[in-house]
């Protein structure tokens, strides 16, 4: 290695998957059912693909993380969007397709995929 | 990429209580429920709460679970890793608040903790350069390199107002402009890790938890002064240590940040490691010169200082792990984020290993100016069993005892000197109503002794008569004369002996003659030791209208010191007992009493 730009490349490689370990508390938050029946209906290749896209585009304020079961099991994969001082969207059937499709509109560009989320879907 | 890491101590506390076993059962676990892809477990350095080790976090949801044990694992990765549920029983229970799980930073332990150098312990994996690399690591090295001219750093660290952390407080900048001041065909830049003082680990830490920062800092200090050739002294006693310098250096190496022509500046530097063999006195500056040199580790007069005439007679800068780690951080943050930190004439963060009476052992970095009370009451979790604060004691062998009088004294350099002890390397011991002051002068007393190389005859003959008057005291047999006569002694050894250990030997006596000259008089004239510590002068009595004579004590005395009927109240043979107090631990009546 000769040059700061070199350096450069390594740290910004890097620097999206120790993102991970970020403890800030104004962050976005990324939540997925990994309770029995999300797991059954295929949730986590939702969580890895979640994961994987938010560190590829180094987006180092959201977090993606699990949670249990929030009692709408016929709808798994569920996965709630949490930014802060806004109102929770809730996304439901979801698929790692569906998923990028969210990690793109929703997380980068700051716009609801309003055709997946619950209040859109089962009204 | 993964989308969880779980961070496992490494260092030597964790280690200790079983953390490598930790990882290879989370590893395997982890493999058996196929989440291999999906979970890194990363190995990292000190967290600072090793008392409540095996501690590991689990990113990203920043959950710090302690005292973890090798039969929580399974749990840990089916529940949490799987399923995403906390595993609360094991969660570090300063963290549970009735809002959910609070971060770690809001807890008591780290709230009022500023971490500078240590800011990379327990965050990294100290064993991958990348890692380091992400939280902008061998960048200030290479700003320096393109864009600064060495008297440009050394001016830089001036303005810092930086002083060395080893102890003694000199100026750092100060010290580099004199290293390069000297001109020399070699020069040499020397970083003494031969941390030795009681109880204090905090350069073990940044190396175990950050090597790194402390090659990048050494390669600064190198441009700086104009060497191409820098030696770490380190403890063999530091096996992880050593360990992760070596892999450190040669990460560094492969990646050109060690060698010829780092960053295409022209600047040459190299890193090797030399190995203590345990001599105490090997962290006085001469004396670790002349062990480098392959010579008995012993130090000599000074002037002339390393600065003129160092290892191998040249030029050499030698300053602590902990200096060094403050160094990048400072290129690259600015003069004036550090001076924002700490008192007037101390400046920055300053770590300390806490340790003796108090609830969270470990260690912690602190702004400079922070009280004592902060430390102890607050970051520290305060004296267990309800006990009375009576003293900390700072600076180890070298230091003093610091009072209640003075807990609200904001801790820097200068202050700490003004009230008897000194900042040291960063060991504080706490000590409550159960310590004697005279034993514990004794027992920092009895380590120089033992640790005194011999050379000078103020040190070596000193510190035995002096840890003979307080034998003398501590077995009931001192005078009011014998306290003046080790008072005098104690001046003589400090004004004659040849270095640093010898100079500041007599530092606890003083210290404890100051401010607890009452306990010294309740030995000699009383012939009492108030805290019930030194046995020659205690006695344990049975009270023969408590006691109901169920034997149970003369079963358990070692030296059959105890004797009595079934049911009639029994005696204890003064002359028989050794004083070990498992008589009184074993009484179910409180019959038993120490005098």
């Amino acid at each position: 290695m000769k040059t700061l730009e070199e350096l450069k490349a390594i740290r910004e490689s890097m620097q999206s998957q120790l993102g991970l370990r970020n403890e800030s508390s104004n962050r976005t938050r990324v939540v997925v059912g990994m309770a029995t029946c999300g797991i059954a209906s295929g949730a986590r290749p939702v969580l890895t693909t979640l994961s994987d896209a938010v560190q590829q585009k180094g987006l180092t304020d959201v977090t993606v993380t699990q949670t249990g079961c929030i009692g709408l099991c016929q709808y798994e994969p569920i996965v709630e969007v949490m930014e802060p001082g806004k109102d929770k969207i809730t996304y439901i059937k979801m698929t790692p397709e569906k998923a990028l499709e969210v990690v793109e509109q929703h997380l980068v560009r700051g716009q609801v995929v309003t055709k997946y989320t619950i209040a859109e879907t089962i009204g | 990429m993964y989308r969880s890491h779980v961070l496992v101590c490494g260092g030597t506390g964790c280690t200790s209580s079983g953390s490598t076993k930790i990882i290879e059962l989370l590893q395997e676990e982890i493999n058996k429920n196929g989440l291999k892809d999906e979970v890194a477990v990363v190995q990292t350095g000190c967290h600072g709460l090793c008392a409540l080790g095996p501690i590991i976090i689990i990113y990203p949801e920043a959950t710090f679970y302690s005292l973890v044990q090798p039969e929580d694992i399974p749990e840990i990765v089916s529940e949490h890793l799987l399923k995403g549920r906390i595993v609360t029983r094991l969660v570090y229970k300063e963290t549970i608040s009735e809002d959910g799980i609070k971060s770690l930073n809001e807890t008591d332990f780290y709230k009022k903790q500023k971490r500078i150098a240590l800011r990379n312990c327990g965050v990294i994996n100290p064993e991958c350069i990348d890692e380091y690399i992400a939280t902008n690591g061998y960048e200030a090295l290479g700003r320096v390199l393109t864009e600064y001219t060495p008297d440009q750093v050394i001016q830089t660290i001036l303005d810092s107002g930086l002083r060395g952390r080893g102890g003694g407080g000199f100026p750092t900048g100060l010290k580099w402009k004199l290293a390069k001041q000297n001109e020399a065909d070699q020069k040499y830049v020397c970083c003494n890790a031969d941390e030795g003082d009681p109880g204090a680990f905090m350069d073990r830490s940044v190396l175990e938890g950050d090597p790194h920062v402390v090659l990048e800092a050494m390669a600064i200090a190198g441009y700086a002064i104009g060497a191409n050739q820098g030696y770490i002294y380190v403890r063999a006693e530091y096996p992880i240590a050593v360990e992760r310098l070596n892999i450190a250096i040669k990460q560094a190496r492969e990646y050109g940040l060690l060698g010829k022509n780092i960053f295409n500046s022209g600047f040459d530097f190299d890193i090797d490691l030399r190995l203590g063999a345990g001599a105490f006195v090997c962290g006085e500056e001469t004396a670790l010169m002349t062990s480098i040199e392959g010579n008995r580790g012993e130090p000599r007069p000074r002037p002339p200082f390393p600065a003129q005439k160092g290892l191998f007679g040249k030029p050499t800068l030698l300053n602590n792990v902990e200096t060094y780690a403050n160094i990048p951080p400072i290129i690259l943050n600015g003069v004036d984020w550090f001076t924002s930190m700490g008192t007037e004439k101390s400046k920055g963060t300053k770590v300390f290993a806490l340790g003796g009476k108090i609830h969270n052992t470990g260690l912690v970095e602190i702004p400079m100016g922070t009280t004592l009370r902060e430390v102890v009451e607050e970051i520290g979790g305060g004296i267990p069993n309800g006990k009375k604060f009576k003293a900390a004691q700072t600076g180890g062998p070298s230091g003093g005892c610091i009072p209640e009088s003075h807990f609200d004294v904001p801790i820097d350099y200068d202050n700490l000197i003004n009230i008897g002890s000194m900042m040291g390397s960063g060991g504080l011991i706490v000590m409550d109503e159960d310590n004697c002051m005279v034993d514990i002068a004794k027992f920092f007393l009895d380590f120089t002794l033992d640790e005194s190389c011999g050379k000078c005859t103020p040190c070596r003959i000193g510190t035995k008569r002096l840890s003979e008057m307080l034998d003398k005291i501590t077995n009931g047999n001192g005078t009011l004369e014998d306290i003046e006569k080790m008072e005098e002694l104690c001046y003589y050894i400090k004004e004659n002996a040849l270095c640093g250990l010898g100079q500041t030997a007599p530092n606890p006596v003083l210290s404890t003659l100051r401010y607890f000259k009452d306990e010294y008089i309740a030995h000699v004239v009383d012939k009492q030791c108030p805290a019930g510590v030194c046995k020659a002068l205690l006695s344990y009595v049975i009270d023969a209208d408590l006691c109901k004579g169920c034997t149970l004590c003369a079963r358990i005395c070692p030296n059959g010191a105890i004797t009595g009927k079934v049911k009639e109240a029994h005696i204890i043979d003064q002359s028989k007992c050794i004083k070990c107090g498992a008589c009184m631990e074993k009484c179910k009546f409180g019959a038993i009493s120490k005098k």
